[in-house]
């Protein structure tokens, strides 16, 4: 592995090694890259207990501010923040177009998707995706059939996650079109960073993303039943005890709108309404923050207390929005994934603008075979699961592991898919008073009502552990601020 | 826009913890700082008068090598005892955080910055140093919260939830610090008009500054401490915010303008409950009050009692039928 040959110039890059991966901000002769100059030259000036300063300064921030999440299985300390690396990730201006416009495509062939498998099935007859395999998608809610909503449109926010792959080609990862979560951070990383490193940032021409809260306003405006004009728009959270509860608290400040719970809320001749102070008041658009399975114990699970009794009849009487709708969970499934190439030239009569990541569909019975003859060298995913569990990360397993996955994979084909390990790309974090490189993902986020917006940047995750490639903050994840700079 | 019921439970509860942590924080400095000049013998005595009046919901270790250690551990630091500084300042971020998005990010951060400051400080190191300073620090903290709260967030009905429970707590903390004086210090009822002998000097002063009033009433009266004159003066004062009076009419005024904004029609039964609590001292002088103050102040605590309930019944849990 060749280690870094500008390294004399500071002693904050002794370590810093290149392999296979892509990096972000060097060539592979260890090079700057041109985007990545300023920031590097930057770094050469500061003393490393500058930076060192800056960190602490950093994190204080975030736990004087409150900005954490809340780790489940961890009885010690339930209340952490979210590892934040000073470092920037840069993103070319003419990179990001072509990331933007294949966002648009895929997001706008995943909704056409939806609202057909929900209704007509057109993908179906024409033999695009085999029926079995959506019908059997743990997320495909029967009770969405035939439902009309507004604008027909079913996944209003989206974070889609992209990976570099070797050449630094992007490829989409997984589509997250249930509650994808970690905006706020995106949004708080920025506020941070421009505390952090001002002088940095006035000298690179950032897109800004401030506006997220506005636009999210605006894409749940636009799908106000019928007929409300001025409709009361409300975040519905679980609680105070989820996860995300930072986040929730952070977007309904952001927009300025109520943020309830289940228990503000009741439902009433098939309308919902919050309680006040003054009295019950009528709600219109939801954005909720709760699974399909818990939204209405009624309909869906019958032990949930975080629901609202009645809202999916409420809801199916066009009474009230919400987004995203139900059931959109099937377009994300980790098998549906590997047929959306074929989606989209289906439903756009285009070629996928950002590929997929190569995938094999253990049900598949000449794919499965591949699977476990070569499962050492493969990703092994549970189709339903996502924040980094039930997941085999072939190379850095054991062979005891990969034994109980081949049967996992026998037992329940349909559950699994496997793909080729991927490098993903490398950029440089700071860690333990020196630069190192870390692997790292992209979440950009999309929003869909009356028109489809990206906000120029995303949350840039890092696995921090050296070595590794699950960047889910559960597991060990933090993030950097994504700076998308302008042409 | 309208407030949901549970962020004015959240914003009222969060607003009496605080305010309990401050009276708590300072009756205990007051009382460590009135040990210095007393003998070992009263000392056990005020410690369980002191407990008492925060309602401590410990007991207290027998083997305990010093009674001022006991109080600092039981009244500030102890997470077992719900009425415990820290227990409350818990009680009051766990409030706030959820209302995280109701509140400023400025009273949100105060609050933070209060209990991870209580988090971090080790009691037997607090020990060997400066209790007073400490305390100072915690009052200060709230105040500041205080402060943020007024010059950062808007002035509508959340804000004046706020106000009902701080002098709600206030009223309450009052009347039992009152009550719990004057049955642990009899003598009074003897001549309540007299200056007080120099053997209760103390006692007395220390009532005054528990309720930081010891300046206040100096201003008023001078330094003449007659029983008479300090119940009349933390009952009746109409300008010293730590008053009863002063307290009762700053909760009405609060929830006169709740029910403009919230133009309930129920209104009627808070304010008259309200209204009459206040009337109540508005027309009393401290001669009438003398006679049987403990009585008086049983009345208001019931009073209290009932302004709480009425306030859940009208903004919080109303039955649904009861909404036109």
């Amino acid at each position: 592995m060749p280690i870094l040959e500008l390294q004399q110039s500071s002693p904050l890059f002794s370590n810093y090694a290149l392999d296979q991966a892509f990096d972000e901000m060097f060539t592979s002769n260890g090079i700057p890259r041109e985007h990545y100059e300023i920031l590097y030259k930057r770094l050469l000036e500061l003393p490393a207990d500058e930076l060192q300063k800056r960190q602490f300064d950093a994190d204080a921030t975030f736990m004087n501010q409150g900005i954490t999440f809340t780790v489940y299985h961890d009885s010690a300390s339930t209340e952490r923040i979210f590892p934040y690396d000073l470092l920037p990730r840069i993103i070319q201006a003419k990179e990001w177009e072509c990331i933007e416009v294949g966002l648009k495509q895929r997001v706008t062939a995943l909704n056409l998707f939806l609202k057909d498998i929900y209704h007509e099935g057109r993908v179906f007859k024409d033999n695009i995706i085999p029926r079995e395999l959506v019908y059997s998608c743990k997320a495909y809610r029967r009770e969405m059939r035939g439902i009309s909503i507004p604008r027909d449109c079913y996944i209003p926010i989206v974070g889609t996650d992209l990976i570099r792959d070797g050449d630094g080609e992007y490829r989409v990862l997984e589509d997250n079109l249930r509650v994808p979560s970690g905006v706020s951070y995106m949004l708080s990383n920025r506020q941070v960073i421009k505390r952090v490193f001002p002088r940095i940032f006035q000298n690179y021409n950032i897109r800004p993303i401030d506006q997220y809260g506005q636009a999210l306003h605006a894409t749940l405006h636009s799908l106000a039943p019928k007929g409300v004009d001025n409709p009361t728009i409300v975040l519905l959270t679980p609680g105070v005890y989820n996860s995300a509860y930072f986040e929730h608290t952070f977007l309904a400040r952001q927009m300025g709108i109520e943020l309830v719970e289940s228990r503000d809320l009741l439902v009433h001749n098939n309308v919902v309404y919050m309680r006040t102070t003054s009295g019950l008041k009528r709600v219109h658009v939801i954005y909720r923050r709760v699974d399909d399975d818990f939204i209405d114990p009624l309909v869906f699970r019958p032990d949930s207390m975080l629901g609202v009794p009645g809202i999916f009849n409420s809801y199916r009487a066009g009474n009230v929005t919400l987004a995203n709708a139900l059931g959109t969970g099937v377009a994300d499934d980790k098998a549906v994934y590997a047929y959306v190439p074929k989606l989209i030239k289906y439903f756009l009569d285009e070629e996928p603008i950002i590929p997929n990541v190569e995938t094999f569909l253990c049900e598949n019975k000449k794919e499965q075979k591949y699977v476990l003859e070569n499962i050492k060298d493969l990703v092994v995913k549970a189709v339903g699961e996502a924040g980094g569990y039930g997941m085999l990360i072939g190379p850095h397993s054991t062979k005891e592991e990969q034994e109980k996955f081949k049967e996992l994979i026998k037992s329940n084909p349909r559950n699994y898919i496997a793909q080729p390990t991927l490098q993903l790309s490398k950029a440089p974090c700071f860690i333990n008073g020196e630069v190192d490189s870390r692997h790292i993902d992209l979440r950009p986020y999309i929003l869909f009502g009356e028109k489809i917006t990206i906000m120029p940047g995303g949350l840039t995750r890092v696995a921090l552990k050296k070595g590794s490639l699950v960047v889910n903050s559960s597991q060990g994840g933090g993030s950097k601020d994504t700076w998308v700079l302008d042409k | 826009m309208s407030t949901l019921s549970r962020v004015a439970d959240s914003l009222y509860w969060m607003s009496r913890y605080l305010e309990r942590a401050e009276h708590i924080a300072r009756l205990v400095d007051v009382n460590l700082h009135g040990m210095i000049d007393q003998h070992q013998v009263d000392s056990e005595e005020r410690l369980n008068y002191l407990l008492g009046t925060i309602e401590a919901t410990i007991e207290i270790d027998s083997e305990a090598s010093s009674l001022e250690y006991e109080i600092m551990r039981i009244s500030t630091f102890d997470r077992a005892n719900l009425n415990s500084i820290y227990s409350c300042i818990a009680a009051a971020r766990e409030n706030a955080r959820h209302v995280r998005e109701q509140i400023s990010t400025e009273m949100w951060m105060q609050i933070n910055r209060l209990y991870l400051f209580m988090k971090n400080v080790n009691l037997d190191k607090l020990w060997k140093q400066q209790p007073h300073e400490f305390y100072v620090q915690i009052k200060e903290g709230i105040m500041l919260f205080q402060g943020i709260t007024d010059s950062t967030m808007s002035h509508s009905e959340g804000w004046h939830f706020i106000y009902v429970g701080r002098f709600m707590e206030r009223t309450y903390a009052i009347s039992r610090l009152v009550d719990r004086h004057l049955s642990r210090f009899t003598n009074w009822k003897v001549n309540p008009q007299r200056e007080v002998e120099m053997t209760e000097y103390m006692d007395w002063a220390t009532l005054l500054k528990s309720c930081t009033a010891f300046e206040a009433y100096c201003r008023t009266f001078e330094v003449k401490l007659t029983p008479q004159q300090i119940v009349g003066y933390l009952l009746l004062d109409g300008e010293f915010p730590h008053s009863i009076r002063f307290s009762l009419e700053t909760m009405k005024k609060a929830l006169n303008v709740i029910s403009e904004l919230t133009e309930t029609k129920k209104f009627g039964y808070i304010n008259r409950l309200v209204g009459k609590a206040v009337a109540q001292l508005d027309y009393s002088t401290e001669e009438e009050i003398i006679e049987n103050p403990q009585n008086v102040i049983e009345l208001i605590r019931a009073q209290c009692e009932s302004i709480h309930d009425a306030v859940y019944t009208t903004f919080i849990s109303y039955p649904i039928e009861s909404v036109d």
